[in-house]
């Protein structure tokens, strides 16, 4: 018959309706289908119906931990009064080489004597040029600098915004571990075994190949990222 | 599945008998003893043809050997040789295999060299681009301008010797950033205005015709086409601003009435030298740039990269990476298959709904690309002889793998059939769709198409099976095919590969779980990568919107490729455009450019 067809794709738009409230009521003895953390994981997961819209700002889609957007920089746990402790950058520069669209700048640190000191004196990220390829907390073998979750950066003036410096990069390692927990911990572990590796190595004593398979695990580790 | 299919992959050992394309290469220099040679350079391959007798050469591989699909046509500049070359990709559609390349070499100050659109339609825009970016003088091209940057352009900057107007050392890593780095905006050095040079004698008018005849004098105004009331033909520029063109692309057409007489594709907006920004890249730098190629689809991209240096480089991948590979690739072909035919529908008038619909599903697949690779769209996830991490432990709450078999059997599916129901027996879409744009297989191998818009005019021709990379070979999928070429089986095919790529993911699936925990990557990736051998490398792979090449060629002991070029399928799908669109309605190019499926940011590179 003509006009089948479009009768049968407007049966599609009413299921669609329909499916639309139906979803409603369930959540409605469960706090309401909105501004309500549980039921916005729920119908923006697999089994999600009916309308998927997120009420942004006020509700905000959790991030998985490996979203990445512009780096920042770890350092140490503050001491008391202070906003950040001991950087965990040795200014090495593998992030600077590495970084594709060539984005991050690094003035590494001098001692009196002139000779090279292993941590930034500055380092800047412009953020206008940062793709978020994650290169480079992908390379850092120190793991100190990592990518961050913090996607909220508009603001006024690109010309004095954009650029972040080493303050505005800085955050405590606890920061990390709050954003990406499980991550965190896997790169402890694999810092604590090359650490582990390092002092066998200096030991005469130690078997050498037991020291190598140490290593393979933390790499593996390291760029699994996940399989604590 | 029986346990049979599920041991370890193991590929067999090559069959001593001649491919194709080595039986092509014997054939050839015995027709053309004193023309074509063995390209005797370390790490290429190939044939060097003699630069004047190319036509020759390309005439009896298309007649008499059956390479009849010219794929890729490329520049390279060996500035120490003082030579320009050309290098062609070949392929048989009918028998598969690899291609038969030719190349022809020119002396650089005076590159002149016969074109081969009177044999291969499909050069066209590809000669032109070797033009815009090389200088090439193909004699008989009909329509030889710029196409890629604009006329006001000065010099060609694919060129070893042309600099950029903020140019700072050939190669990156920049010496500026380190161990001395002071921050400053590349615009700080380079501010508007004092940027731009104009070619010798170019005085730039400000007057659009005048600056733009060439265009608009290529049309055709032919004044006899109907009879009785005299009418006059309009010119009509649809975009650059036009939500129907999917982005910055300006169609040029000559009207009689409401009928194309003429229509001439304008590129070129968006590109940045994707190209050269690649050359001053290490190998690795560029792996996030070809996410901005086809963004829609950027973990196909990334595959066509990393196999092709992969080859140069000599690496294998572990047999879990190659599964994950295949997994994120076929649902990169439903995402941009699902994104392509909702604004196929929004092109014809279903606007929203459908697409929407669509989105529903496809928002899910980027959920799993997101906790996968940290990002939606732009994954930057493959790296060279393996994977950057293995698969999540969960997504949105759900475990991976659930997720997964969640998509593939439940969600995937039941879009897919919802999207039947809904559009596929509409009698609007029928008329608008059925018998319009109609593209002839002949027409289509020799405009060089690929892809859907190839398999929809009834090509059965997919690399995924005339020349498998990763483990396709050892899975069981069919060939999608169309027969009639017009827009409603262009939309008709993508469903249907879709349905394809649903039965590969379902054959994948018990890999990734009979793998889990294995290596996902070979050896620790380094950041400096340096090439270990000279040479060329050309990689491809089926994209979902056609064959995406890469064309890689790098000195030893270097750290960034020489050359680097994309065959970007939907700049080349293009060049059908203008003859599919001739005798139809101004409302239905814009259902054509749909029934296509550009990206601009792989047509402008």
């Amino acid at each position: 018959m003509y006009g089948l067809g479009i009768i049968k794709g407007m049966g599609v738009v009413l299921r669609h309706f329909v499916r639309s409230y139906v979803d409603d009521v369930k959540w409605v003895n469960k706090g309401g289908r909105y501004y309500n953390d549980e039921a916005l994981l729920v119908r923006q997961g697999p089994k999600g119906e009916g309308i998927k819209t997120v009420f942004y700002p006020e509700e905000k889609l959790p991030m998985p931990e490996r979203f990445r957007f512009v780096p920042f920089l770890v350092t140490d746990e503050p001491p008391p009064g202070q906003r950040w402790g001991h950087d965990w950058c040795t200014s090495c520069g593998i992030c600077a080489k590495v970084c594709p669209p060539q984005c991050i700048w690094i003035e590494r640190g001098k001692q009196p004597n002139g000779r090279p000191k292993p941590e930034p004196e500055k380092f800047f990220i412009d953020i206008d040029i940062c793709m978020n390829c994650g290169y480079c907390a992908e390379f850092c073998p120190f793991d100190a600098i990592k990518m961050d979750h913090d996607y909220e950066l508009a603001s006024y003036d690109r010309r004095t915004a954009h650029i972040h410096d080493k303050e505005r990069l800085s955050k405590p390692i606890s920061y990390w571990r709050e954003i990406a927990p499980k991550k965190a911990e896997a790169e402890e572990l694999a810092r604590q075994m090359a650490e582990a590796a390092k002092a066998k190595k200096k030991d005469k004593d130690g078997d050498g190949r037991e020291q190598r398979i140490s290593e393979a695990v933390a790499r593996q580790l390291y760029y699994q990222g996940l399989q604590y | 599945m029986s346990d049979t299919t599920l041991d370890p992959v193991t590929t067999p050992p090559p069959v001593d008998t001649l491919t194709p394309a080595q039986e092509a290469t014997a054939r050839l220099k015995e027709l053309h003893p004193n023309i074509v040679s063995d390209d005797t350079r370390e790490g290429y391959e190939g044939l060097i043809v003699y630069a004047d007798s190319i036509t020759e050469v390309a005439k009896s591989l298309r007649d008499e050997l059956g390479f009849n699909y010219l794929s890729s046509v490329t520049g390279v500049d060996y500035l120490e040789e003082g030579k320009l070359e050309v290098v062609y990709h070949l392929y048989n559609i009918a028998r598969g295999g690899g291609p038969v390349v030719l190349k022809a070499q020119v002396n650089r100050d005076e590159p002149v060299l016969p074109s081969l659109t009177p044999i291969f339609p499909g050069a066209d825009f590809q000669e032109r681009e070797a033009f815009d970016m090389y200088g090439f003088n193909f004699l008989g091209h009909p329509d030889l301008r710029r196409i890629l940057t604009w006329d006001g352009f000065n010099g060609h900057p694919l060129r070893k010797d042309w600099k950029e107007p903020f140019y700072e050392e050939e190669n990156k890593p920049f010496g500026s950033r380190w161990p001395d780095g002071q921050v400053f905006r590349a615009e700080e050095h380079n501010p508007y205005g004092k940027n731009v040079q104009y070619p010798p004698g170019w005085v730039p008018t400000g007057d659009e015709y005048d600056v733009e005849t060439d265009v608009y004098l290529g049309l055709s105004y032919s004044r006899d086409s109907t009879p009785g009331l005299k009418t006059d033909k309009v010119t009509v520029n649809l975009g650059p601003q036009h939500p129907s063109t999917h982005g910055v692309f300006r169609m040029v057409v000559t009207l009689d009435g409401e009928t194309i007489v003429d229509l001439k594709p304008v590129m070129g907006y968006l590109h940045r030298n994707h190209e050269q920004i690649g050359e001053r890249n290490t190998f690795n730098m560029n792996m996030p740039y070809t996410d901005r190629l086809d963004y829609l689809s950027s973990m196909s991209n990334n595959l066509g990269y990393a196999i092709t240096i992969e080859k140069l480089f000599d690496m294998t991948v572990p047999e879990r990476a190659e599964w994950i590979r295949i997994l994120m690739v076929e649902l990169t072909r439903i995402c941009n298959h699902l994104w392509a035919l909702g604004f196929l529908l929004n092109d014809l008038g279903a606007l929203q709904t459908p697409m929407l619909y669509f989105y529903l599903e496809r928002e899910l697949i980027l959920d799993f690309f997101e906790a996968t690779s940290g990002a939606r769209m732009l994954c930057n996830y493959m790296r060279f002889g393996g994977l950057a991490y293995d698969l999540p432990d969960e997504v949105r709450g759900v475990p991976t793998l659930k997720f997964l078999e969640e998509l593939i059997f439940n969600r995937l599916p039941s879009v897919l059939d919802q999207g039947d129901d809904l559009i596929t027996g509409n009698e609007i879409v029928r008329a608008r769709a059925i018998g319009v744009g109609i593209l002839t297989p002949q027409d289509a191998i020799a405009m060089s198409t690929a892809g859907p818009l190839l398999r929809a005019s009834g090509v059965p021709y997919d690399i995924r099976r005339a020349e498998p990379y990763s483990y396709y070979e050892h899975l069981d999928f069919d060939v999608a095919v169309r027969y009639n070429g017009d827009i409603y089986d262009r939309y008709l095919i993508r469903i249907d590969e879709m349905r394809q790529s649903l039965r590969i993911l379902e054959q994948v699936l018990p890999h990734l779980k009979r793998t889990m925990g294995a290596p996902i990557i070979g050896d620790k990736p380094q950041y400096a990568m340096r090439a270990p051998r000279a040479g060329e490398s050309y990689g491809r792979v089926e994209n979902p919107k056609g064959e995406l090449g890469y064309y890689v060629t790098t000195k030893r002991r270097s750290g960034n490729p020489e050359r680097y070029h994309v065959r970007a399928p939907s700049f080349i799908n293009l060049t059908a455009l203008g003859p599919m669109s001739r005798g139809y309605k101004i409302a239905d190019v814009v259902a054509i450019l749909g029934s296509i499926d550009i990206v601009l940011g792989e047509v402008d590179r």
